[in-house]
């Protein structure tokens, strides 16, 4: 080892982080390879910037960016080779930590009767390269969702817990982002492993990075690092700084739980439920939507039957079904629900937003339904309502 | 904090007709058991490879000891659990979610509210206070059904008469009935209440609970003294299929029970 290495190994003695090229970031991959991790990041497949299972840095997005606008995603290239100057693509994480389908137990009759077994998964050990800070947070909130009430969701448990997360933060915000009015970002909050920000200037390409916990400190030792330059520093973050003012898109300033519970009669519900197709895209790509059903399935021989959980979504007729009928009928209803949910009855039960500004329901809304265009008009509705109070009905 | 489980075994003891489509099934574990349950609280009842519904506890203690709940087939799986004879198993999971809240109701008067399959979650609330009778002031049980076919546990309800004020009333009266016609709001309104030492709870479909309920107020019953059941669909019971929300409630988590002056605004919201 050399004595830059000593230095490395103790992020105490590096408090203002380390600098890396390019190929600190192909030695990342590498190092987490050979930790045993499966590092799943960003990548370019069939037009749009997936996260999928790398197996060197060489398959991450250099040179790509995005263009997004509601019901709209394009890859556009970039000159600069940057790796992570994109914005969220269809994909969170979720697919990786509560997966669309999951077997939860198995029931079979023997002659002792009825035996009810856990599925006990050995999940492999994910490290996320390239979680942006919108969906560091989505991950906090589904972490209080399914590990922080009464209840452990124990599948979710496991996957989670292996989880390491590198986080990128953004300088690229794109035209659908809105993390700074949900305060979500483009700077990292806490809960990662190691944060990056991505350089790229006159005096080349390269990362400052910092550790959050004692496993990303592990790996950072391993990285080819120098202590930071106040150079790397102040540009990476006058990237962030300058990402929060392009932000594409904002929230209303309003109490956003009070907006939703005071609208629910609003008229602008039944405007969006003309255009709504209540397919549900909003929620499947929603990193915070959790909403599963369940499956209850048997094999031929009639003895052995299994539970599998299954995402869900708020906009299927079936979610609401009682008695033979749907409580959420109309599509008014299941928007509403979704909506009100997200930016406000989530407080009252997880006691945070479940919205993290991403923009991902705005993108692959395939009729370009807006959030925040919806937040605005019923806040102008409250707005427009207020000085009629009291002058009674016409 | 407990971690998501599949259910225990349960054994069928027993199951009895209450009426053409409902039935009653006491349940005792194969092996060791779940914790006790409160009056009010459910249980998830798995068929095998059928499915699993939320269902009410009806009684704390059947005939063999076990827990008993009162199921009307309506859907494939509780159709399933109404096929159900002595010696069948099912999976079982709870207790889940709040009770009625009896310790508030000691030395009141408690008024118990049912329309139909309703009496079911209440009757544990009957159980409990007729074994404690002294503990409580005035008892009545109000209760409503379509049809006098339609009236579950008639025979006990007989029984109640003398320790509680019962009074049974039914939508469409057939041959031979003799007793009162209409909804069970009417009852309300013959009723000797004191609303200030009064507590009331209320299990039924839900446009029957916003009626009575507003009718206890009315009759100058606070908002907060009622209690009522309610229902949404339900996967998990454990808060986290995001199925049983009623605005900001997980009635999983935060209901059935809940205080009327909790949701009464809710109810008013078509939709929710």
């Amino acid at each position: 080892m050399t004595a830059d290495a000593d230095v490395n190994t103790s992020p105490a003695l590096a408090p203002d982080g380390l600098v890396m090229g390019k190929d600190g970031l192909a030695a990342l991959v590498d190092v987490l390879i050979r930790h045993g991790f499966t590092v799943v990041g960003p990548t370019v497949r069939d037009g749009v910037i997936v996260l999928a299972e790398l197996r060197s840095a060489d398959e991450l997005p250099y040179g790509w960016g995005v263009e997004l606008e509601a019901g709209r995603y394009r890859l556009r290239e970039r000159t600069d080779g940057a790796a992570f100057a994109h914005a969220a693509g269809p994909q969170s994480w979720k697919p990786f930590l509560h997966p669309p389908r999951v077997r939860q137990w198995s029931a079979d009759r023997t002659e002792d009767g009825l035996v009810l077994t856990a599925d006990q998964p050995a999940p492999p050990r994910c490290a996320f390269l390239g979680v942006r800070p919108c969906d560091l947070r989505a991950i906090a909130v589904q972490d209080r969702v399914l590990t922080g009430g009464a209840y452990r969701d124990p599948g979710y448990e496991g996957r989670r817990s292996g989880a390491l997360l590198i986080v990128v933060e953004c300088t690229e915000p794109g035209a659908t982002c809105f993390c700074v009015s949900m305060d979500t970002g483009p700077a990292a909050g806490p809960g990662y492993d190691l944060v990056m920000t991505e350089v790229v200037d006159e005096y080349g390409h390269r990362f400052w990075i910092r550790s959050g916990s004692p496993e990303g400190s592990a790996i950072l030792a391993e990285l080819p690092t120098r202590p930071a330059d106040p150079e790397t520093r102040e540009a990476a973050r006058a990237g962030v700084a300058d990402a929060a003012d392009r932000m594409g898109r904002t929230m209303p300033e309003a109490d956003l739980r009070e907006l939703m519970a005071g609208t629910l009669d609003a008229p602008r519900w039944d405007d969006v439920a003309g255009r709504c197709l209540t397919c549900g895209n909003c929620t499947m790509v929603c990193p915070t939507c959790f909403c599963t059903t369940t499956e209850d399935v048997t094999d031929l021989t009639g003895d052995h039957a299994e539970r599998w959980q299954l995402w869900d979504s708020c906009f299927d007729l079936d979610f609401s079904q009682l008695h033979g009928g749907p409580v959420r009928a109309s599509s008014r209803g299941r928007y509403r629900q979704w909506m009100t949910h997200k930016l406000g009855t989530w407080y009252d039960q997880f006691g945070s937003s479940g919205c993290v500004g991403c923009g991902r329901c705005i993108v692959w809304c395939p009729v370009g339904i807006d959030i925040t265009e919806e937040a605005a008009a019923l806040h102008d509705w409250t707005h427009s309502r207020a000085p009629d109070e009291g002058s009674g009905p016409p | 904090m407990t971690t998501v489980a599949p259910p225990l075994p349960y054994r069928v003891a027993g199951t009895w007709a209450e009426t053409a489509d409902t039935r009653s099934v006491e349940l005792v574990p194969t092996g060791h058991g779940l914790p006790p349950f409160a009056p009010g609280q459910f249980a998830m009842i798995y068929a095998f490879g059928v499915g699993e519904v939320p269902v009410s506890v009806s009684a704390l203690r059947g005939p063999h000891g076990g827990l008993v709940h009162t199921v009307r087939a309506v859907g494939a799986v509780s159709a399933a659990l109404y096929r159900l004879r002595p010696g069948d198993t099912v999976g079982l999971s709870g207790p889940y979610g709040t009770g009625w809240d009896l310790a508030e109701a000691a030395g009141q008067d408690l008024l118990v509210i049912a329309g139909g399959i309703g009496l079911a979650p209440l009757r544990p609330v009957v159980h409990a206070v007729l074994e404690r009778r002294h503990g409580y002031g005035r008892l009545a049980v109000l209760v409503g059904a379509r049809t006098p076919a339609d009236l579950i546990y008639r025979e006990e309800i007989d029984s109640w008469c003398g320790p509680a004020h019962v009074a049974v009333t039914v939508d469409r009266p057939g041959p031979g009935w003799r007793g009162a016609v209409g909804v069970v709001t009417t009852l309300l309104d013959r009723l000797d209440l004191r609303p200030e030492r009064t507590r009331a709870l209320v299990c039924g479909p839900e446009v029957m609970m916003r009626h009575t309920a507003r009718g206890l107020v009315t009759r100058r019953l606070a908002p907060d003294r009622v209690q009522v059941s309610l229902e949404r669909n339900m996967r998990c019971a454990t808060g986290h299929c995001g199925h049983c929300q009623l605005g900001p409630l997980l009635l999983c988590r935060d209901g059935p029970v809940v205080g009327y002056d909790r949701v009464a605004h809710l109810l008013l919201v078509r939709e929710l």
